[in-house]
């Protein structure tokens, strides 16, 4: 490979806020990684030179060349075992899986080492390693790309599971992802990669090196409210917060949590919102049986039942494999499905 | 003192692992008058053999004979592995531990593996290859940890540079690719040597190390111990390869098939590909034809699928009794140093037995303590809960 056929690195960055998206935030935060820590490396499938298909590892060979930013052989496995290796032997992989389902070939390298290593060295052994798996629908994909694959990671002790989003917790959850000293999956939603914030990258640089703004194992409140309780994380967000958006202008109040840290959860954020309200939909776009949003309605039941008006809801995809393109806005949650979910809640002015 | 070596007069030229593969193996036919890409890579037709069933020198021009010294050091390396061997059958038979795979007959694959291997290089060992890792120096004890049924790996993979005992097959492989891009990327002159059997020739993940390492172009050794059977699955149906070192030119890295009970040309073979890699000569595979003398553990039963009378076909070709009969014709193995032998053999069985037959004390609340670098919320709320259930049974206070 010769430097002719890598990209130029970008320019930098203008200072002040400005309109940045939900990828250039993870590409800025894969760079400012890199340049932080000389044991972060990012290799997976064509992120190279063409700077990965979504071009969130764009100019990273050319800024910081071949053997910190590197393009493998096209096997998962391969790449998630090396990634074991590697971080056993003292650097701190960030792994690309291209596409959610691309992910399985790797799936007995993330079950059976990536989340048991620490376990089966008694904790002397740790893998500070990043998997990042661009994930969910919503893009029109084909078969294979538009998995939710999330409650499989989550169901595997070991493991970290991140989902961020917004362009902020982007960049932030990315950072920490990357300092973290535990293997972490982070789920990067398909369909937000082109959602623009307005944010000064200098301002979140300086938060991330403060350690500031914390996403592992912290929900936040993303919208708030006083009549239920939407919790939400990853790609339904946006859609939580526009369905609350909606309600709002028929009166109805409703609390948006974004949940972004599926492994650890945050319990306390969620009791407390729920417990305030009394009512709650749970919204996520994976298979809705034996789903993360089971759990969080298990955790709910469990932890705020005397504070509950309704019984806690879900809204999910159905329990089919993804569905083709011409047919996925059935499946996703949709604004209306989760306003038609609240009016059930068994509201005693409308009995 | 030295004898029998080779190293001044073989035609090294011609050796597999001699010859520069530094050109990643690009060499074809016909762009120059030297050997094809496909002779440097191809295994020798017959497995090299440096010393035979009956104890003889057998020569060969591309590997030198190991000198008297290093093959009695070995040598009593191999004794105390068969040693291990037959007490920990014995410890497993009498309860004290919970299953062991033996590596009876397969010794000398076992001790080559880890004397060929620097302080600083890493060794990636499977759950049959317990001796492998007792002679790369780890506490005996802490070894077997694994398969007493304590925690599943009782030593310090980064203190020892030995990673864990691999259970699933062909994962490790790409671990051992990983410390060794690591630390070519670091700049590190670390050699990996990373062992599977014949069965985990058919994984994905062998594929998929071995591609990786030739393309990366890193320090590993694959070492294949093909000791025939794959629990009950014999070699003819887990391959139709011509041998299972001829995998490694479809990868572009050379093969080399090794007499696996002869200690002299495994510590030759292996040590050579060793050097050839930290030379920057990049990976090689070597395939050990051995056999697996005993069941595949205790919970088998290999009556049900091969004759006893294949068995003992192996027994005159055993490790120990060659390398005895050659050393002790070379009056480097004298009666004296045979009970000296015997008596460091003795002292390990001992250490195993004593260490053994003591319940390792295990907390119950250590289930929590390393799933996470600091326990989550949900951990920290199970974790009270079994040590209420503790007090309550008085096991804790």
């Amino acid at each position: 490979m010769t430097d002719t056929a890598v990209r130029a690195a970008p320019a930098p960055a203008k200072t002040g806020p400005q309109p940045v998206t939900f990828a250039k935030a993870l590409n800025a935060a894969l760079a400012d990684a890199m340049e932080a820590d000389s044991s972060v490396v990012m290799f997976g499938e064509d992120v190279g030179p063409l700077g990965g298909v979504f071009r969130i590892t764009d100019g990273l060979t050319a800024r910081f060349g071949e053997e910190r930013c590197f393009d493998t052989p096209l096997a998962e496995a391969g790449i998630m075992g090396m990634a074991v290796g590697m971080a056993m032997n003292g650097m701190r992989p960030v792994v690309e899986m291209q596409f959610d389902a691309f992910a399985y070939p790797a799936f007995e390298q993330v079950v059976s080492h990536v989340a048991k290593m620490p376990n089966r060295t008694k904790g002397r052994v740790t893998l500070p390693l990043v998997i990042r798996i661009p994930y969910a629908g919503g893009i029109g994909g084909v078969e294979h790309h538009c998995d939710s694959s999330e409650s499989y990671y989550a169901h595997t002790p070991g493991l970290t599971v991140l989902a961020p989003a917004t362009v902020r917790d982007a960049y932030l959850m990315l950072r920490e992802a990357i300092r973290f000293p535990d293997p972490v999956v982070f789920l990067e939603p398909k369909k937000l990669y082109w959602s623009k914030e307005t944010l000064d990258l200098e301002e979140l640089r300086k938060t991330a090196d403060d350690d500031g703004a914390p996403g592992v194992g912290r929900a936040v409140v993303a919208r708030t409210g006083t009549d239920a309780t939407l919790v939400a994380y990853g790609p339904s967000v946006p859609t939580a917060l526009a369905a609350a958006a909606a309600a709002a202008e028929e009166g109805r109040s409703l609390e948006v949590i974004d949940v972004r840290s599926i492994v650890p959860f945050d319990d306390e954020t969620v009791s407390a919102s729920v417990r305030k309200t009394g009512r709650a939909v749970v919204i996520a776009e994976a298979p809705g049986f034996a789903s993360v949003a089971s759990e969080i309605v298990a955790r709910i039941q469990e932890r705020c039942f005397h504070s509950l008006a309704a019984p806690v809801r879900r809204v999910t995809g159905f329990d089919i494999p993804y569905p083709a393109p011409k047919l996925e806005h059935y499946f996703l949650p949709s604004v209306d499905r989760i306003l038609d979910t609240v009016d059930e809640l068994q509201w005693e002015d409308e009995a | 003192m030295t004898i029998h070596s080779e190293s001044s007069t073989g035609n090294s030229a011609d050796n597999n692992y001699g010859a520069s593969m530094k050109d990643g193996g690009q060499r074809r036919k016909g762009q120059d008058s030297g050997p094809s890409a496909e002779e440097y890579m191809l295994p020798s037709d017959e497995p090299v053999q440096l010393v035979d069933p009956r104890g003889e020198h057998v020569h060969n021009d591309r590997y030198p004979l190991p000198d008297g010294e290093a093959l009695l050091a070995a040598y009593e390396k191999l004794v105390i592995g068969r040693r291990i061997n037959e007490q920990a059958n014995a410890l497993v038979r009498q309860g004290r531990m919970a299953v062991y795979p033996s590596s009876h007959g397969q010794e000398a694959c076992q001790v080559a593996a880890a004397v060929v291997l620097e302080k600083d290089d890493w060794l990636f060992p499977t759950y049959r290859d317990t001796v492998s890792v007792i002679t790369r120096g780890v506490d005996p004890l802490e070894v077997l940890t694994l398969l007493r049924g304590d925690w599943h790996a009782g030593y310090n993979p980064q203190e020892h540079k030995t990673a864990t005992q691999a259970t699933p097959l062909a994962t490790q492989l790409l671990h051992a690719v990983g410390v060794a891009h690591a630390a070519k990327l670091r700049g590190e002159n670390t050699v990996v040597l990373a062992m599977c059997g014949d069965g985990a020739t058919s994984e994905g993940d062998f594929h998929e190390a071995l591609n990786f390492a030739a393309v990366f172009h890193v320090p590993v050794v694959f070492l294949i111990q093909n000791n025939e059977y794959a629990i009950s699955v014999p070699l003819k149906n887990q391959s139709v390869a011509p041998s299972l070192a001829h995998k490694a030119i479809g990868y572009g890295m050379p093969g080399e098939r090794v007499d696996g009970n002869d200690l002299a040309a495994m510590l030759s073979v292996l040590g050579k590909a060793a050097d050839r890699a930290r030379d920057g000569g990049g990976p090689a595979l070597v395939e050990a034809h051995t056999y697996r003398m005993q069941a595949h553990t205790n919970a088998d039963d290999p009556s049900r699928y091969r004759q006893q009378s294949d068995v003992e076909q192996w027994v005159p070709k055993d490790p120990i009794s060659r390398m005895r009969t050659y050393l002790t014709n070379l009056n480097l193995l004298t009666d004296e140093v045979e009970r000296s032998i015997t008596q460091a053999a003795e002292h390990m069985a001992a250490t195993l037995r004593d260490g053994l037959n003591e319940d390792p004390e295990v907390d119950p609340m250590d289930l929590f303590e390393f799933v996470y670098s600091e326990k989550t919320s949900q951990l920290r709320e199970q974790a009270a809960l079994l040590k209420e259930e503790l007090i309550r049974e008085g096991v804790q206070r």
